[in-house]
């Protein structure tokens, strides 16, 4: 079976949503992921943006979070201050899966999406949070995607944006957020999941072909690989559905 | 014809901006990255070689982006800086933040949604958990004589404290982020009347806290419709007249970005706008060449659109356009 690292990552990412799931997604390929499971695992989730766009038809792929796209057939729409309430009420907080993106990774999943140097002396500049730092402190069940660099997996940020599980164990509880860390990594040649105990980043799975060692190459610091197992191999049916249906003008997968 | 005789509301895009902002002002403007941002506005703060704004926006992208580039801004609270897949960070922006041109106050969304519904609101401050355990506590960007200089900054970036309802001792950590109340707050809607009574359609971001925080407010409409008319379907319209001082009939009033239901940002303009945003000369070009060079908003627009204004025309049953060449 021919397939990208980018398909295998989004339909990686697409599997890890359940039918009753209301999925927060930011732009690019959580946007991708999230759209690639309604189309192919859960076609019942939900699917909101932070604009404030509540299941919208998504015909079109959209390029961004308030791209017009968002807005076309939408169930509901809501402000900012609503959207994030989402996921902190009491009646759908516990529902909301994010899925976000960031420039940098530390062991214990805290990211890094605004720059890098010294704050006030910066040599390279990101973003931002955007909402990425309000659904790393809100959900249960936060994925996120990383392409595997050392550049991005690195063992300190120079400045933590979205809080992860902190400094590990029960650190992040202690901090006053949701309890609930981050529940994956989805990269480019696997997925890597939390140590229950420690907090500390594990190779969970390898993408079919991947060796582990090489995963831990591409990391600037120390990683579990002793558990992982292979990566189920993308369908003949996920991939057609992934070209043909959810990003057929190669906006993303290109 | 409209009649606008005795009105004072209904103005040029040249005078609203004269009238209403000057060097120094702290401004809000509305959309968000790639949609509904009010670039007629901002180009014709361009024009106008104003200075040393302090710009308040939640995810700002094209509009936020010109103007720093053009050096009209300062200072900067925003929680994202980005423009899509056309920029996923402004090129401009982010050569003005590494180069020290600006000063820059990283918060959340949340928490810039927060911070304008408090200044529409009229309280100092909302609470919320959200960055407990992150820099954007513990990093401040303006230091502490930028804030003293200037009494319509709040006295800190932000400041945690234990939940005073608490049940357990010590309670638990929220964060309380200050109001914004800025001067000037620029927006842009499909709909206005002459009295100012507003319509937003779509999304309408934070553009209605925005604009109730405000001082004052400068809405730019695509159609500008007579009073009375919007009163029959009052449940569709976000701002009463009273919370608006200048009504401008801008069509297209947000090209290159996206306006739903009328039309869609321009997908070849903006990456046209990428090559020219990366490096500060050809940027300086642009701005001479389309701002500069073309004085109102109608001649940028067949400047920079031409015969691509049919293309980028909404679809009225989805409010986007299929014609466009996103790849």
């Amino acid at each position: 079976m021919n397939y990208t690292s980018k398909e295998i990552m989004v339909l990686a990412a697409a599997r890890q949503i359940k039918n009753h799931d209301i999925v927060f997604c930011g732009t690019g390929i959580s946007m991708l992921a999230a759209v690639a499971a309604k189309h192919i695992y859960a076609p019942d989730c939900v699917i909101f943006f932070e604009t404030g766009a509540i299941d919208s038809k998504l015909e079109k792929l959209p390029l961004a979070v308030s791209d017009s796209r968002v807005m076309y057939g939408a169930q509901a729409f809501c402000t900012l201050v609503e959207s994030f309430s989402f996921m902190q009420n009491k009646k759908t907080g516990a529902n909301i899966v994010g899925i976000i993106g960031a420039a940098q990774i530390d062991p214990f999943g805290n990211l890094n999406s605004t720059m890098i140097g010294d704050y006030g002396n910066t040599q390279t500049r990101f973003p931002g949070s955007g909402g990425a730092c309000d659904v790393a402190s809100f959900v249960n069940t936060n994925i996120i995607f990383m392409m595997l660099e050392k550049r991005k997996f690195v063992p300190t940020l120079p400045y933590v944006t979205s809080p992860g599980w902190i400094k590990g164990f029960d650190t992040r509880k202690k901090m006053g957020l949701n309890p609930q860390g981050p529940s994956a990594v989805i990269t480019d040649m696997g997925i890597m999941g939390f140590e229950s105990h420690s907090k500390r980043m594990f190779l969970k799975e390898y993408y079919p072909g991947i060796h582990p060692e090489t995963i831990k190459e591409h990391i600037s610091f120390d990683i579990d690989i002793s558990t992982a197992r292979e990566t189920l191999c993308p369908k003949a049916e996920e991939l057609k559905i992934l070209r043909e249906k959810t990003d057929p003008e190669k906006l993303i997968l290109n | 014809m409209i009649d606008i005789k005795n009105n004072t509301k209904v103005m040029a895009l040249e005078q609203a901006i004269r009238q209403y902002i000057s060097d120094g002002a702290h401004i809000s403007i509305g959309g968000f990255t790639l949609n509904r941002n009010p670039m007629a506005a901002c180009h014709e703060i361009i024009r106008q070689g104003i200075k040393g704004l302090h710009l308040y926006a939640h995810s700002n992208g094209q509009g936020l982006d010109e103007l720093v580039g053009a050096g009209a801004i300062s200072k900067v609270e925003i929680a994202y800086s980005g423009n899509g897949r056309f920029a996923p960070t402004c090129l401009c922006f982010r050569r003005h933040v590494i180069e020290n041109k600006i000063m820059v106050e990283d918060y959340t969304n949340f928490q810039m949604a927060l911070r304008f519904l408090a200044g529409a609101m009229g309280v100092p401050f909302l609470p919320t958990t959200s960055s407990l355990g992150t820099d954007i506590i513990n990093k401040w960007g303006f230091d502490t004589t930028t804030r003293i200089k200037d009494s319509r900054l709040s006295s800190k970036k932000l400041v945690v404290m234990e939940n005073p309802f608490s049940r357990q001792a010590p309670g638990e950590k929220i964060v309380l982020v200050p109001a914004i109340n800025p001067d000037v707050t620029l927006i842009h809607a499909q709909q206005a009347d002459t009295t100012g009574t507003t319509r937003i359609k779509g999304l309408t971001f934070s553009d209605i806290e925005q604009a109730k925080a405000s001082q004052t407010v400068i809405v730019t409409c695509d159609e500008l419709l007579e009073p009375g008319i919007m009163n029959h379907d009052p449940q569709k319209n976000q701002l009463p007249s009273f919370c608006v001082d200048a009504v401008v009939h801008v069509p297209f009033g947000t090209y290159p970005t996206a306006c739903f239901g009328l039309y869609d940002y321009d997908a070849q303009f903006l990456s046209l706008y990428r090559d020219m945003a990366a490096s500060q000369d050809r940027f300086d070009a642009y701005v001479k060449e389309f701002i500069l060079g073309t004085k109102t908003h109608a001649r940028f627009l067949e400047k920079a659109c031409g015969k691509r204004l049919e293309q980028i025309k909404a679809d009225p049953e989805t409010g986007y356009s299929d014609q466009i060449k996103r790849g």
